[in-house]
C-alpha cells in the first residue's frame, strides 16, 4: 500500500514566470527547499496564505500538488510537476536542472 | 513580399505601446492577473508549464532574412538561443521574462512582426501552403487571399468576441499542403469549367476532441465576393455557435450539428444581405495591388538540366536528400528545397539562434528573399536554382538542417507535450526522438515511403493526431503517461480522421508498437501502397491484429 500523498504549494513569479515553491510564508526557487504538507489543512492555510502575495501583484496561478517523500528526497506524484520542478526532460540544458538561479 | 502600410504599420506600434503600458498597470498593481489575462493573451503571452511563452504570426508562413535574423537575436537577447516552429506555422519562444515583453514587441515591430491574432478568441493568424508561388500547377497564389483575410480579420470588431478560436487555411492547388479540410474555414482555389479562378469554401473542420473533416459549403465563390462570403459564414458562427460550453463551442460542433445544406442556406441568406448593401466587394484594383506584393521573383531563362545537379547525385547523402527534400518547380532549372528541422534526435520544429542567423546569411548570399515555415514544423526555400543546390545542400549540412527525411517516417509532426505545455497530459517530443532514433536507417525510411506520424500530447491536437497515418495520442493515466495509437488519418486532400487502434502503451512500449504497425504495413501492403492506403484498403483488423498479438507474447 502506497502512503498517502503529501502536498506542496506553487505559483509562478509574475515578472519573469519563474516556478516557486513555498516554504514557512515565503517562496523558494527550488523544489527540494519547499515544505512539504503532511495533512491537508496545513497545506489549504499555506494556500490561503499565499493569497496575499497575488494581492500584492507578486506571483500568480498559486495551486497545491501532491507529492511523497521518498528516503528523504521529495518526489511528485504526477510527471507534470516533475518536469515543471527540474524543467524540460528533452533539454537537460534547460529549466532548474541546469543551474541554480539567484533569487 | 508583403510590406507594411502606414495603417499596419501604426496599428501594431500603437499595439506595442498599449501593451507596454499594461504590463507597467499589472506590475503596479493597477491590473489583476484576471484584469491583464486577455490582455496578454491577445499579445499571444501565454502562462506555461515553467514560465511565460510567446506566440509570434509568421503570416501564411513567409519570413525574410531581416525578420528571422531578428528572431535569432530575440532568441539570445530575450530567450535561450531558440525558438520553436508550430504547426500553425508560428513562432514560439518559451522562456520570455513578462518584463522584457514589450522590448521584445518593439523588436518585432521594427521588422513588420507581431503577435496579434495567435491567442484569443478571434480570428487566428491565416496559414496558407508553403510552397505558394513556387509550385507548378498553381491556380492562384494563396498568400493573396491570405493577405486579403488578414487585412480584413485583424481586429475585425464583430469578430473579436467570437464563441471561440477560428483558424483559416488556404491552398491554391489541388494538391492540400495546407490541411484546409481540418480548419475552421478551410479555402481551395480553383477553376470552374469555364476556366474561371474562384474558391470553394469548406467550413467546420477541425481535430481536438470532437475531430471532423471540414463541409462543403461554398462551391464556386467568385474572387469579388470571398470576403461576403466569408463574413456571412462568420455570421452564422457568431449568432448560433454555442457560448454555455467550450467544449462544443468551435464552429465544426455548429456545421455539423446543422449539416452542410442548412449552414449554407443560412450562409447564403446572409450573403444577400451583405452583397446587397454592396460593401466588402473586393475591388480589382486593390486585388492588383495585393497581388502584386506576392509577384514571384524574375526567374531566369535556364535549362531543366544542371551539370552541376547532376554531378552531384553521385555523393549518396545528396542524392538521398534530392529525392525526399526536393520538389518540381514551376519554372525551369528551378527547385523547391524543404529544410527537415527533424534531425535524428532533435525536437521537432525547434532552430537555434545560430541556425536562424547562418539560414539568413545563406538567403542574403544566395539573393533569397523569403523563407517559408511549413505547418509540418519545416522551412522552405521556395526558389532555388538547381545548380546552386550541392552548395545549398552542403552548407545546410554543416548547420545540421539537411536531414533527408521530408514526408518519411522520422518527419514527425509533434506538439511541445508535457516537457513545455501547461495544458499537455504526456510529453510528446522524447516519444518522437525515440521513434526517429528506432527508424534512422535512411534506407528503411525509403523503404517505407510516405509515412506520416503526427504527435500530440493531450486531446487539443496541436500535433494534428487525427491527421497523422499514424497519429500518437498521449493521455494521462493515474498520473502516468500512456500513449494512444490512430491509424488512417489525412491531413493532405484525401483528408480523413485517424482510427483509434485499441488500448494504448505505456512510454516504455510505444515505440515498439509503432514497429509493429509498421511491420503489419510492410507484410499487408501491395505494390505501391503507402501506409495510409494499405490501411484504407485492409482496415482496422489486420494492424490491430498483429500490434497486439505480437504484445500478447511478448509478454509470455
Amino acid at each position: 500500500m502506497a502512503t498517502p500523498a503529501s502536498q506542496m504549494l506553487t505559483a509562478n513569479r509574475l515578472p519573469d514566470g519563474q516556478v516557486l515553491y513555498w516554504r514557512g510564508g515565503e517562496w523558494v526557487l527550488e523544489l527540494a527547499d519547499g515544505e512539504v504538507f503532511t495533512d491537508p489543512k496545513s497545506a489549504d492555510a499555506a494556500l490561503a496564505a499565499a493569497a496575499r502575495f497575488v494581492e500584492k501583484n507578486e506571483v500568480v496561478a498559486t495551486y497545491l500538488f501532491d507529492v511523497r517523500v521518498v528516503a528523504g528526497r521529495i518526489v511528485p506524484v504526477k510527471e507534470r510537476e516533475i518536469i515543471r520542478a527540474a524543467g524540460p526532460s528533452v533539454r537537460p540544458d534547460l529549466g532548474k536542472q541546469a543551474a541554480h538561479v539567484q533569487v | 513580399m508583403y510590406r507594411y502600410d502606414e495603417f499596419d504599420a501604426a496599428m501594431v506600434a500603437d499595439r506595442v505601446a498599449q501593451f507596454r503600458y499594461q504590463v507597467e498597470r499589472r506590475l503596479a498593481g493597477a491590473l489583476s492577473e484576471d484584469e491583464f489575462k486577455p490582455l496578454r493573451l491577445k499579445n499571444g503571452l501565454y502562462l506555461q508549464l515553467h514560465s511565460y511563452m510567446l506566440r509570434i504570426a509568421i503570416p501564411y508562413g513567409t519570413l525574410s532574412a531581416q525578420q528571422l535574423r531578428k528572431f535569432a537575436y530575440i532568441a539570445r537577447t530575450y530567450d535561450r538561443g531558440y525558438g520553436h516552429f508550430t504547426t500553425r506555422q508560428n513562432l514560439q519562444f518559451h522562456w520570455p521574462r513578462l518584463v522584457d515583453v514589450p522590448d521584445i514587441l518593439a523588436e518585432l515591430a521594427s521588422v513588420e512582426m507581431h503577435c496579434i491574432q495567435t491567442s484569443g478568441n478571434c480570428i487566428r493568424n491565416v496559414t496558407a501552403d508553403q510552397f505558394a508561388g513556387a509550385i507548378a500547377g498553381e491556380i492562384e497564389d494563396p498568400r493573396i487571399l491570405s493577405e486579403i483575410v488578414r487585412q480584413w480579420s485583424t481586429f475585425h470588431p464583430e469578430f473579436s468576441y467570437l464563441p471561440r478560436k477560428f483558424k483559416i487555411a488556404v491552398s491554391g492547388t489541388t494538391h492540400d499542403r495546407a490541411a484546409v479540410k481540418f480548419h475552421d474555414i478551410g479555402i481551395e482555389i480553383i477553376k470552374n469549367d469555364a476556366g474561371e479562378t474562384g474558391y470553394r469554401v469548406f467550413v467546420g473542420g477541425g481535430m481536438g476532441r470532437t475531430p471532423y473533416v471540414g463541409l462543403e459549403i461554398g462551391r464556386f465563390v467568385a474572387p469579388e465576393d470571398i470576403l461576403a462570403y466569408l463574413e456571412a459564414c462568420m455570421r452564422v458562427y457568431n449568432e448560433y455557435g454555442r457560448r454555455d460550453n467550450i467544449y462544443k463551442a468551435r464552429v465544426k460542433i455548429l456545421a455539423h450539428q446543422l449539416g452542410a445544406d442548412e449552414f449554407r442556406r443560412q450562409a447564403e441568406l446572409e450573403f444577400a444581405e451583405i452583397k446587397k448593401a454592396g460593401t466588402l466587394q473586393l475591388p480589382e484594383r486593390e486585388l492588383a495591388r495585393i497581388a502584386a506584393y506576392f509577384a514571384p521573383p524574375e526567374f531566369e531563362n535556364l535549362p531543366e538540366e544542371s551539370p552541376e545537379f547532376d554531378a552531384a547525385l553521385a555523393n549518396r547523402d545528396f542524392a538521398n536528400w534530392a529525392k525526399t527534400n526536393l520538389t518540381p518547380h514551376r519554372a525551369k532549372g528551378y527547385a523547391i528545397a524543404t529544410i527537415s528541422l527533424k534531425a535524428i534526435g532533435a525536437t521537432p520544429g525547434d532552430a537555434s539562434a545560430d541556425q536562424m542567423d547562418a539560414l539568413a546569411q545563406l538567403m542574403d548570399d544566395f539573393g533569397y528573399e523569403e523563407i517559408r515555415v511549413t505547418h509540418e514544423q519545416n522551412l522552405v526555400l521556395p526558389h532555388v536554382k538547381k545548380r546552386d543546390l550541392p552548395v545549398i545542400f552542403a552548407r545546410l549540412k554543416m548547420l545540421d538542417l539537411a536531414t533527408a527525411n521530408a514526408g518519411l517516417i522520422t518527419d514527425i509532426i509533434c506538439c511541445p507535450g508535457l516537457d513545455y505545455c501547461d495544458l499537455a497530459n504526456a510529453r510528446s517530443i522524447p516519444i518522437a526522438q525515440a521513434i526517429q532514433q528506432r527508424f534512422a536507417d535512411l534506407e528503411r525510411q525509403h523503404e517505407l515511403g510516405e509515412l506520416k506520424i503526427k504527435m500530440s500530447g493531450c486531446i487539443n491536437a496541436c500535433g494534428h493526431h487525427h491527421a497523422g497515418h499514424i497519429g500518437i495520442l498521449g493521455v494521462d493515466k493515474k498520473g502516468v503517461e500512456f500513449y494512444q495509437i490512430q491509424l488512417g488519418g489525412s491531413g493532405a486532400e484525401d483528408a480523413s480522421v485517424g482510427e483509434i487502434m485499441g488500448p494504448g502503451f505505456g512510454k516504455d512500449e510505444i515505440v515498439d508498437a509503432i514497429e509493429r504497425v509498421v511491420d503489419a504495413y510492410l507484410k499487408l501492403r501491395m505494390d505501391g501502397e503507402r501506409l495510409l492506403d494499405t490501411y484504407r484498403r485492409v482496415g482496422m483488423a489486420p494492424f490491430k491484429n498483429m500490434v497486439y498479438q505480437e504484445q500478447l507474447h511478448a509478454a509470455y
